[in-house]
């Protein structure tokens, strides 16, 4: 089988509309991840009686558990209990509930690394609450947590492929879609890889310069 | 009471302090006179960091009154539940202020904003006010030329320096040094010193300072304290205590300290 220029060119708009939902998806499930895990992390971290245990498994068994088999569990089960939603939309609800998760986790460890001494040092200085947190803490702790949530973004814009399989009419399911319809593979899923590549990587540049310019040393 | 709050800057009634069963203070009593400079010597582990953390507010004691300046810092009865944070501390606090070992700088902030930054968010201080003040105290530590340096920039000592001058921008009534030139590569620490001499000779604030610095405690101190277990063993102007001391213990430390 030899490369075809010209059906490569012809499925390439088809392609590209499959790129533009894996990033709105994408896009999505990262305000959802973002949101939800501020909210499991800042539970946890007040030590609610109950509450925050529950959460802390909630972090655990959402990672413990694949992405797959939470698509699927909320693809096929949940309209037995009523809850019909599109592909798309179960889809970035996934996505975003499982990289909360981790989200909460990188908000933990981003504070975490603001050493006691930041903290003792303000309370040495009779800084009240507020202002140690806003002024001290959190501008520190975003350094640590603004480029490590960025990895998990790129991980997440390529994790969305696994959504193909509820049907969700992303990148890789486009292209498979033309893949069986026009028995060639080799340019669809060529396409879909560079594809992705063409998003991941400039990002993944993009990150590293964040890192560096938000680094203390700079 | 207002008496007493005149010729007692410190005081520590009775304080007890143990980490499960390490026993670091026990049933302490110990006054600083006002503008007196205290030097406390020992083992690691003698307890006498605890007695700096406990007047900044770090850690609470298991039992005990603390005041400064005739004001309540804490009044912890056996076994009762320590409210953190009473409003009295928090007004106590803002008269004390501390040097630490590992500097514990602001990393995000340039030297100057360190300096400025618990006059504007703590007395409400305008910039441009806070910059003056922050400016003179920076020059008084010969920093002047980095105002705008980050930290990282600053050598160890500079560092420490600046973490002077951050704490005397509260003007405190106390200031606290915990082992401030530990850290410090051994050309660094003179400049780190000269300051504190400074200070010590210049103005009347009370100093009270943990340090394995002998030959500067006896130079700045007027009064010397052995700690040992838990409590103070021997105390007295430098000259007696580093030269000629009565207790065998702080003999044998001083011995071990002066051979290193």
């Amino acid at each position: 089988m030899t490369w075809d220029n010209e059906f490569a060119l012809s499925i390439l708009p088809d392609l590209l509309g499959g790129l533009w939902v894996t990033i709105q998806a994408t896009m999505s499930g990262i305000l959802i991840a973002l949101a939800l895990g501020l909210i499991v992390a800042v539970i946890r971290y007040l030590r609610i009686p109950v509450l925050s245990p529950v959460f802390g498994f909630y972090v655990q068994f959402v990672r413990g558990t694949p992405l797959l088999v939470q698509a699927f569990a909320a693809f096929y089960i949940l309209p037995d209990y009523g809850i019909v939603l599109s592909p798309l939309i179960t889809g970035i609800i996934v996505l975003g509930v499982n990289y909360s998760s981790y989200t909460a986790e990188v908000y933990r460890s981003g504070i975490e690394d603001v050493g006691t001494g930041q903290w003792e040092a303000a309370t040495a200085l009779s800084l009240p609450v507020r202002p140690t947190w806003t002024r001290i803490v959190l501008p520190q702790a975003v350094r640590s947590i603004v480029p490590m949530l960025g990895n998990y973004w790129i991980q997440m814009f390529k994790d969305s492929a696994i959504l193909s399989l509820i049907t969700m009419n992303e990148l890789l399911n486009v292209g498979q879609t033309i893949g069986s319809s026009e028995f060639r593979y080799l340019e669809p899923l060529t396409i879909v890889g560079i594809l992705f590549l063409a998003v991941s990587y400039p990002a993944a540049v993009l990150i590293r310069r964040l890192e560096r310019r938000l680094a203390l040393t700079s | 009471m207002s008496e007493r709050a005149s010729d007692v800057m410190i005081s520590f009634e009775n304080v007890d302090k143990s980490w499960g069963d390490n026993h670091v203070l026990k049933h302490l009593n110990f006054h600083v006179k006002p503008a007196e400079k205290v030097s406390i010597i020992g083992a690691s582990g003698s307890g006498k960091t605890t007695i700096l953390r406990i007047l900044m507010t770090l850690e609470h004691p298991d039992e005990g009154v603390v005041t400064v300046d005739g004001d309540e810092l804490w009044n912890v009865t056996r076994g009762r539940r320590i409210r953190r944070e009473s409003k009295q501390m928090k007004l106590t606090r803002r008269k004390i202020g501390m040097v630490f070992q590992q500097f514990n700088l602001f990393p995000h902030l340039t030297a100057i904003e360190n300096v400025m930054e618990a006059p504007v968010q703590v007395l409400g201080m305008s910039k441009e006010e806070a910059r003056e003040r922050a400016k003179g105290l920076l020059d008084m530590v010969g920093l002047d030329k980095h105002l705008d340096h980050k930290p990282h920039r600053l050598s160890g000592g500079q560092q420490q320096r600046v973490a002077i001058a951050r704490a005397m921008a509260m003007r405190p009534k106390v200031l606290l040094l915990d082992e401030v030139t530990s850290a410090l590569d051994p050309e660094l620490i003179g400049e780190v010193l000269g300051v504190i001499r400074d200070l010590a000779t210049s103005t009347d604030m009370t100093m009270l300072m943990v340090t394995h610095e002998m030959r500067f405690a006896e130079e700045i101190s007027d009064r010397v304290v052995m700690f040992d277990n838990g409590t103070a063993i021997e105390q007295g102007p430098p000259q007696q205590v580093l030269r000629a001391p009565e207790n065998e213990r702080t003999r044998r430390f001083l011995h071990a300290v002066l051979e290193h």
